[in-house]
């Protein structure tokens, strides 16, 4: 039902029920941030080309500056915010954190949601070097050369 | 033993957890939205504008143009100011402009509700121009009837020559063989994840608040002050978590538009959020250069003449201006001090984007031609090219001629030993030998590199350091050094650990900035904060140590002198006796009613030194001549920055320099149409920096020497990672494919032409093998 170009969507958002009246025009990014307050993605380009604003809806990595937040309806939103429980951080977050894999951290939230996806995925698979760049081709970071990024990543996924 | 530990950083979990708190996450609910209008065409004036639709639009709250901006010119360059008036920086900006230099240049300006509404609104507004052809090109612009992008400037910036050794016309005399070369380095984009983004509202009558992404608060505070003719106490500059910088927040950029804006709108909040497009094509970029080089050699190796005579290009305003080509330039005289050297620089507008400080400043273009010219010479002469810099580079002890300083640590020789060990030099140049020939080939490169760990004494260095002992026995710090990203705040706390023999998860450093707290430092740049904040932080940390022993002798009624402090207890130093922990001292210093009051240091300190770093790079590479392709089979940097005070995070500003350097060697390119002026690929899809699929594992090492003038022995590292990749790798072309390519970047493209005119491609794209 769209009323003045406003429609209701209800969705899960890091494990909880939420109803919200939305512009149908919205990103599922705006909707994030603007609305939600959840801040942790961020927006490096708005049009698909950073992945700084990666979360996962249905467990699938997307772009949310490109996600219409409208088709988020009927969904379940992963965010950085709901990554580390009751204090504790998740497996992939104690590697960026341990590996030096985080500098200025702008990239950081849209990357942890990448390896997330991808370790949970490849749970108790060996995975190579190249099937780890490759998962992770869609974001970028300007700070660290990807190398201790890489070092996290294989940290993550061992048992 | 705090120094020295890979700690993890500070902000660390606020990174991964995505608490930390960058501008664009920083909110006022009634904050409006401001976009510029740009230029569509790259040199003319305005004849006529005509903002009236826009500013009837529903939801847009003003337009402002040229007509309502102050005539005040200003400088943007983020410098320290200088009480040598001949030192100034061009004053040439104005906050919208009449006048267009650059395809993007900045005209009007819609303040809205919100986005859509301000994109609305820019497509109402009309201007007409009068056209000029674009000067693109240093020999258009140096024409004598060139019009002159600046009134009066003749299109020069600025111009400086300078000599160090024996004279030069006597030392190419002395050489068996001179060799020459021109060479040309492209413009290459920052691409920092963050946009630029300010926002500027009042909280008072006539106090401006300023938040933005910078790497230069302090800075900025003067720069707006002066763009806008303001009192500095009635502006305030918050600086949040930043998003990466490398250089082009070392500049004002947004801050005095968001300033102006909210003097305009009786305060009320206003944004400037730059989308990606504008933040590539509208803030700065790096200068391209072009550079010709003589190097005069003797037989035996020795480099005994080197003339350099190098153009930038600063686009349509100076920004840092000349500044990046002297400090360019000047960075030689510590690498080779033996040569007697001549250079001679130029900066020029032109009609392109503006040009600024980026990683290196400078560096990367000269090092990058002196690289290759070495290159060049140890061939010429048939030496390996490791046995000829060996042979020149600078030693321990040895004079700066430039500086007419000694240099006091220098572990160059054992970065090349290292380097060559590692990549396996000796027997990979006998085992390449067969792969001279045929579609694929395989090649070495090397190159070296000197930086410095500051700018003094072209500049004043000068840090501010206020730490503070809390009710618990833990301390906050506070300094000027401003955390964009490198890891200052988490070293400046591994040093005052060190120093007050505390653990590290006792010190706390304020992320932060706010110009009306934050002691003075000039900020984050040069690579200067580890090495100038160093001796503030020693000094700030032992008076403060002093205060708490001195406080422990009160409470106890012993001496000094007869206390330490050690693992955050106080003992006896002769008989190891713990006399009392940290939190004991400090509740009692806060809440004796006679003794002690709340312990604090503060130390402004400025550093009269400038100690060179040094390191080189090796790169094994493979070169595909039918695809035009270069694959890197291993690279490594290996730096010599004194002690390195955090082994995994100075790995990771390696990696990022490293990378940032393999990009602008084999794709980086802002891509400009030199008739128009246009750029092509102001964004993330056509600008080429690596992805994570892009590139192969990254080596470093380091070379720890021991600095004497730096408070904990360290060294300058953050920007000089990225200065020898594309020289090593040029030279490892040579080595593969025996073609001098004197331009970056290596794209297939440029290969295709220099493949060909190497004669190792036909005209249709076949080896010619
Ligand atoms: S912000 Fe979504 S991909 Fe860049
Ligand atoms: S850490 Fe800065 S962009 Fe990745």
């Amino acid at each position: 039902m769209t009323d003045q170009g406003f429609r209701e969507i209800i969705f899960s958002i890091n494990g909880k029920q939420r109803t919200l009246y939305i512009d149908i025009r919205s990103s599922l990014l705006e909707v994030l941030r603007n609305e939600l307050g959840l801040t942790g993605a961020k927006e490096g380009c708005g049009v698909g080309e950073c992945g700084a604003c990666s979360v996962l809806v249905d467990d699938v990595l997307v772009d949310s500056c490109i996600y219409l937040a409208i088709w988020a309806d009927g969904k379940a939103i992963r965010t950085i915010e709901g990554e580390a429980k009751k204090g504790k951080l998740s497996k992939v977050q104690q590697s960026y954190v341990k590996e030096g894999a985080v500098q200025c951290g702008f990239c950081t939230p849209g990357f942890i949601m990448a390896s997330t996806s991808f370790t949970e995925k490849n749970k108790g698979e060996s995975v190579t070097e190249d099937e780890i760049r490759k998962a992770h081709a869609g974001n970028l970071c300007r700070c660290t050369g990807y190398q201790n990024i890489l070092k996290a990543v294989e940290k993550s996924i061992e048992p | 033993m705090a120094v020295g530990k890979s700690v993890n950083r500070m902000d660390a979990v606020a990174k991964v957890t995505g608490r930390a708190e960058y501008t664009q996450d920083l909110y006022k609910p009634d904050m409006l939205v401001a976009r510029y209008f740009r230029s569509t065409i790259a040199h003319g004036k305005v004849t006529l504008i005509n903002v009236e639709k826009a500013k009837n639009l529903k939801g847009v709250e003003a337009v402002f143009t040229y007509e309502d901006v102050p005539e005040n010119k200003f400088a943007t360059a983020g410098h320290p100011f200088s009480l040598d008036p001949g030192h100034k920086d061009v004053e040439d900006r104005l906050l919208l402009s009449q006048d267009i230099r650059f395809m993007g240049d900045e005209i009007a300006i819609v303040v809205a509700h919100d986005e859509i509404i301000a994109n609305k609104a820019l497509k109402l507004i009309h201007v007409s121009y009068k056209e000029y052809k674009p000067l693109t090109f240093p020999e258009d612009i140096l024409k004598k009837d060139a019009r002159q992008i600046h009134k009066g400037s003749s299109n020069i910036v600025g111009e400086h020559e300078y000599a160090f050794g024996d004279d030069i016309k006597e030392a190419f005399k002395k050489a068996d063989v001179v060799v020459q070369g021109k060479f040309k380095t492209a413009m290459v984009q920052h691409c920092h994840l963050e946009n630029h983004i300010s926002y500027a509202y009042m909280d008072d009558l006539d106090r401006i608040v300023i938040v933005s992404s910078t790497q230069i608060p302090h800075i900025v505070r003067r720069l707006v002050s002066e763009a806008l003719n303001m009192p500095l106490n009635r502006i305030r500059i918050l600086k949040p978590f930043v998003g990466g910088g490398f250089g082009n927040k070392q500049d004002m950029v947004l801050e005095p538009m968001v300033a102006f804006l909210t003097l305009k709108l009786d305060g009320r909040p206003v944004q400037i959020n730059l989308s990606r497009e504008e933040c590539m094509l509208g803030t700065r970029n790096r200068h391209p250069f072009f550079i010709d080089v003589k190097t005069g050699i003797k037989k035996d190796g020795t480099i005994v003449a080197r003339q350099m005579d190098a153009i930038s290009i600063t686009g349509a305003y100076a920004s840092h201006g000349h500044a990046i080509i002297s400090a360019g330039g000047s960075k030689q005289s510590s690498l080779y001090p033996h040569v007697a050297t001549q250079f001679h620089a130029r900066t020029l507008y032109a009609n392109i984007p503006v040009a600024g400080a980026m990683r290196a400043y400078g560096s990367p273009q000269i090092l990058y031609a002196v690289e290759c010219a070495t290159e060049d010479a140890a061939r010429k002469i048939g030496m390996d090219s490791v046995e000829f810099r060996l042979k020149n580079i600078a030693r321990q002890g040895d004079m700066n001629l430039l500086s007419g300083k000694r240099i006091l640590s220098c572990g160059l020789t054992e970065c090349l030993v290292k380097g060559k060990k590692f990549i396996n030099w000796d027997s990979k140049v006998k085992e390449y030998k067969k792969y001279k020939t045929g579609p694929v080939r395989r090649g070495l490169g090397v190159a070296c590199f000197s930086y410095a760990s500051g700018t003094y004494p072209v500049c004043v260095e000068v840090a501010g350091v206020r730490i503070v002992l809390n009710q618990d026995g833990t301390v906050h710090v506070m300094v000027g050094a401003t955390e964009i990203g490198q890891g200052s705040d988490t070293v400046v706390a591994q040093m005052v650990a060190q120093t007050l023999c505390l653990p590290y998860e006792h010190v706390m450093v304020v992320q932060a900035q706010d110009t009306d707290v934050s002691p003075f430092d000039t900020g984050a740049y040069a690579s200067r904060q580890a090495y100038v904040v160093s001796n503030a932080v020693f000094k700030a940390a032992s008076d403060l140590k002093d205060k708490i022993l001195g406080h422990a002798g009160l409470m106890t009624q012993r001496q000094r002198k007869d206390l330490d402090i050690h693992n955050a207890k106080i003992i006896d130093v002769y008989t190891n006796e713990n006399v009392m922990d940290m939190k004991t001292l400090a509740v009692d210093s806060f809440y004796h009613k006679e003794r002690g009051g709340q312990l604090t240091s503060e130390i402004s300190h400025k550093t009269t030194t400038n100690a060179p770093v040094f390191g080189c790079t090796f790169v094994d590479i493979e070169v595909d001549i039918p695809l035009c392709k270069i694959k890197i089979n291993q690279i490594i940097n290996v730096h010599d920055s004194g002690v390195i005070l955090n082994p995994v995070q100075a790995g990771g500003q390696v990696h990022g320099g490293v990378f940032m350097g393999m990009g602008a060697a084999l794709l980086e390119e802002m891509m400009i149409d030199t008739k128009t002026g246009r750029v092509y690929n102001n964004n993330l899809l056509d600008y080429k920096f690596p992805t994570f699929v892009d590139l192969p594992q990254i080596h470093h090492d380091f070379v720890e020497t021991k600095e004497p003038t730096s408070g904990y022995g360290n060294k300058s590292l953050g920007e000089p990672p990225v200065i020898t990749p594309p020289p090593a790798i040029r030279n490892a072309v040579l080595d593969a494919t025996g073609v001098c390519i004197n331009a970056l970047p290596l794209s297939p493209h440029h290969l295709f032409t220099s493949f060909k005119k190497g004669g190792i491609l036909d005209s249709k794209g076949d080896a010619d093998v």
